[in-house]
């Protein structure tokens, strides 16, 4: 009777502070990254009972089809990233649309030299163009075979996140408290912050971030070919604006990312169709920025190549030309670098854009994010398996040493290349040129960078 | 080793306790009445933190207080004020438990696929559903928390009212750990009077190198396991080494714990704590050798014993069908845990006597 005495009190106690309120986990933003977040953690076994919970700002995004024209941001999905989406995702990603490709050239503006990347037998997939709107639809409709498991809140906007007391206060709410904008208030155990590059959660948390603007904006447009080709090699030429590249997304079409200055980025912009054609073509094809220095000594340097290493050199392919640009397509966008200090608080985890933000001139973007989905998924799995609270800092920290350390070299490597291919001085030139020929006669190295991306 | 430290101090505090158990049925009933009026004082102290207005009978918690104070008693009250000094801090990851909170990492698992191996298969994401267990000397419930999460319905008992009032404060907010995990404030032997053979495993984790009378302790955990329970014990071993780092290196130079905490003589050793388990009715069923890393502050599972040890013994059932469990025991072991091969078996056949190095 004591036990029965001492349970209705409980009972009461808990409706008096609401206290069933109490989320295992909250995922803030329902972009490609959280809402993947949110299918690994409803499907993994050991979270099964959990309350979990994703706020998205933005409506539900559902596609029955893919439309039949394309959507302008795609993105570049890694082998890694797919097997993750395998999660039933990826089959409705390749019944809506996805182009894989075999083959990745890039080459200078301002020499001959140029690196290929392929899989040995041009059978396997290097990886996959996907429009972005397709991944999230995808992501939705297998979130809604987890609706016994994850609850998600469209058109839910955050105002104010509260931060858990220290152990100490034993009196107060050890919760994140998550203040939404039509007055409720919900509380979790773990936060995950989704929310991208400008996250409020790594803002109102506090976390520090080295960030800064490269003075490069982005222009994205959907191409259409001159003539219909096989279309399975990704295309990205190094100008001395910026590089510019071209992925395939179907036998006719393909998508542009063209990192240019603001200036210029504008300019393109407001050209018409037929002169902003004439311009992507010219930047592929011509050769007005080479010097003669350059040439000579990166000749002579690919002569001594394929004297010792004859299968180490690559012939020039040129990408297929462009007709026109699909109506209403061309977007900009600024581009910058950014990267919090810590991608983890107590209760707290930050995933994706949130945490880091890269150039798109090595496509890894969306590849990054998924890879954070994909190690805090099973940190969290192991932690719930051993009993252990879910937003204890123990195992956040396992998350975030690990994914630290796989992002930043390749964050690093990125800046590296980009700040390296933004000038057309002569020593610059010459050392990137060297160095690229060198790479491209390296197959052992080659892989290694492959197998790094594929991550 | 400070993760001993408080869990020491609270069995000793338990074991030299004033209430000793009542044995015959006649006393029972009393010592159930006080145990009852014992959670009720708990719980108005919890109450009054939160809701100011409601009032308990004060009268029968005096008569608490009055009682455990009458009764014999080794309890040294100025171990109980220093635990109760240190209540506050048992949830604080980084403070002087930190190393408690670490050893989950080892326990925890280890509890986990022992009961798993003893009983059915039960759902993925509630291991322990369906399974009840008691944790003697739960301190501030930092190993009843992730037993309770994992699906059992688990009592957490300690002696220290502090220590009780903490984790039931901190286990107040989860919902979910409301339905599975209960505290009360008493000793082993006034609920070995009440609860007999109704628990499915019983945890003893950091509490033996305390006692004093470590026989009756064992027959208790003996009285209210259910035949075929489990009986989970982390302790200290009684060798030079264990002096060395425990004494020596843990009080004396680094300090991490208080200089006079540990009594090496009280330490014991696997066999000796073999001998003892099987001549109460239990069979040990693995053993396994402990390591903390103070630098990184991690613990470790080594093959020796030397220092710090995790026991898992089961009580054996009415029927003399030793043999049954020692084949099984084989495979059972071999996937109790998680990282293969440091673990070595104590096999029990019949009253065979073995040695095995530490």
């Amino acid at each position: 009777s004591t036990c029965l005495c001492k349970r209705t009190l409980n009972r009461i106690i808990c409706c008096y502070f609401t206290i069933y309120d109490v989320y295992d986990i909250i995922i803030s933003g329902g972009g490609m990254v959280g809402t993947a977040m949110a299918c690994s953690v409803g499907f993994d076994p050991n979270l099964q009972g959990s309350k979990i919970l994703l706020l998205e700002a933005g409506s539900k995004k559902e596609m029955d089809k893919a439309p039949d024209v394309y959507s302008t941001r795609v993105s570049s999905i890694s082998p890694g990233s797919a097997t993750l989406l395998s999660l039933g995702a990826w089959d409705h990603i390749v019944n809506l649309r996805c182009k894989p490709y075999q083959k990745m050239q890039v080459w200078d503006a301002c020499s001959d030299a140029l690196i290929t990347f392929d899989k040995e037998n041009l059978q396997d997939e290097m990886a996959y163009v996907v429009e972005n709107d397709v991944i999230v639809a995808a992501l939705t409709k297998q979130l809604h075979a987890l609706s016994d498991q994850v609850e998600v809140q469209y058109r839910t906007k955050v105002v104010k996140y509260t931060w858990p007391r220290p152990y100490h206060a034993v009196t107060s709410i050890p919760w994140v408290k998550v203040t939404l904008a039509d007055g409720r208030t919900l509380k979790t155990k773990l936060l995950i912050g989704a929310d991208g590059s400008n996250s409020m959660v790594r803002r109102e948390a506090g976390i520090p971030t080295v960030k800064w603007n490269y003075d490069q904006s982005a222009v994205v447009a959907v191409l259409h070919l001159s003539e219909p080709t096989e279309n399975n090699v990704a295309w990205q030429r190094f100008l001395p604006t910026g590089p510019i590249a071209m992925l395939p997304l179907s036998d006719r079409e393909s998508s542009l990312v063209w990192s240019t200055s603001h200036q210029h980025a504008e300019e393109l912009l407001q050209m018409d169709e037929e002169s902003f054609v004439d311009a992507i073509n010219s930047a592929f094809w011509s050769n007005e920025n080479q010097s003669e220095l350059v040439e000579a000594a990166g000749s002579l340097f690919r002569a001594a190549l394929s004297f010792l290493m004859p299968d180490g050199t690559s012939t020039r392919q040129l990408p297929p030309s462009v007709a026109g640009v699909g109506p209403k397509s061309r977007v900009m966008f600024p581009l910058g670098m950014g990267h919090a200090s810590e991608y983890i608080r107590h209760r707290v985890a930050l995933i994706g854009d949130a945490a880091h933000r890269v150039h798109p001139l090595a496509g890894q973007g969306a590849n990054l994010g998924f890879g954070d989905v994909s190690c805090l998924a099973r940190v969290l799995s192991q932690a719930a398996f051993n009993g252990k609270d879910l937003g204890e800092m123990q195992h956040l920290l396992e998350y975030e040493t690990e994914r630290q350390r796989h992002n930043l070299p390749m964050m690093a490597a990125t800046d590296l290349m980009k700040r390296l291919y933004s000038t057309n001085a002569a020593p610059m030139v010459l050392l990137r040129t060297l160095g690229i020929q060198a790479t491209n006669a390296l197959p052992p190295l080659k892989e290694q960078i492959i197998a790094y991306a594929s991550k | 080793m400070y993760c001993n430290t408080f869990g020491r101090f609270a069995c000793r505090v338990f074991r030299e306790s004033r209430f000793q158990c009542p044995m015959n049925k006649g006393q029972g009933t009393m010592s159930k009445r006080l145990a009852t009026w014992t959670s009720c004082k708990h719980y108005k102290q919890f109450l009054e933190r939160h809701l100011s207005n409601l009032k308990f009978m004060g009268v029968a918690t005096r008569l608490v207080q009055h009682v455990r104070t009458v009764s014999h008693s080794t309890l040294d009250p100025a171990e109980v004020r220093k635990f109760q000094a240190m209540a506050n801090k048992w949830w604080d990851l980084q403070g002087d438990f930190a190393a408690l909170h670490s050893l989950n990492d080892l326990r925890v698992p280890f509890i986990r696929d022992n009961l798993l191996n003893v009983h059915s298969v039960h759902p993925i994401s509630k291991p322990l559903a369906g399974l009840r267990i008691l944790d003697v000397g739960c301190g501030g419930g930092l190993l009843t928390e992730p037993l309770g999460r994992l699906g059992a319905v688990v009592l957490g008992i300690d002696p220290v009212e502090d220590n009780v009032r903490i984790a039931e404060l901190h286990a107040s907010h989860d919902p979910v750990l409301q339905d599975h995990v209960q505290y009360r404030a008493c000793t082993l032997e006034e609920l070995a009077d009440e609860e007999e053979e109704h628990f499915d495993a019983v945890l003893a984790s950091e509490v033996l190198e305390h006692l004093a009378d470590l026989d009756t302790f064992i027959h208790c955990c003996h009285c209210v396991l259910k035949p075929g329970g489990s009986l989970f014990i982390t302790t200290i071993n009684r060798t030079q080494l264990s002096y060395v780092s425990s004494i020596v290196l843990a009080e004396w130079l680094l300090r991490i714990v208080p200089g006079g905490t540990h009594d090496w003589d009280k330490f014991i050793t696997p066999v000796e704590l073999e001998r003892l388990l099987e001549s109460s009715g239990f069979c040990v069923e693995s053993l396994r050798g402990m390591f903390y890393n103070p630098a990184c502050g991690a613990w470790s599972w080594q093959k020796s014993t030397a220092v710090n040890y995790a026991l898992h013994a089961l009580k054996q059932r009415a029927e003399p069908q030793q043999d049954h469990i020692q084949p099984e025991s084989d495979g059972l072991d071999a996937s109790a845990h998680t990282d293969g091969p440091h673990q070595y078996n104590i096999r029990t056949a019949g009253r065979d006597t073995h040695t095995h190095t530490t």
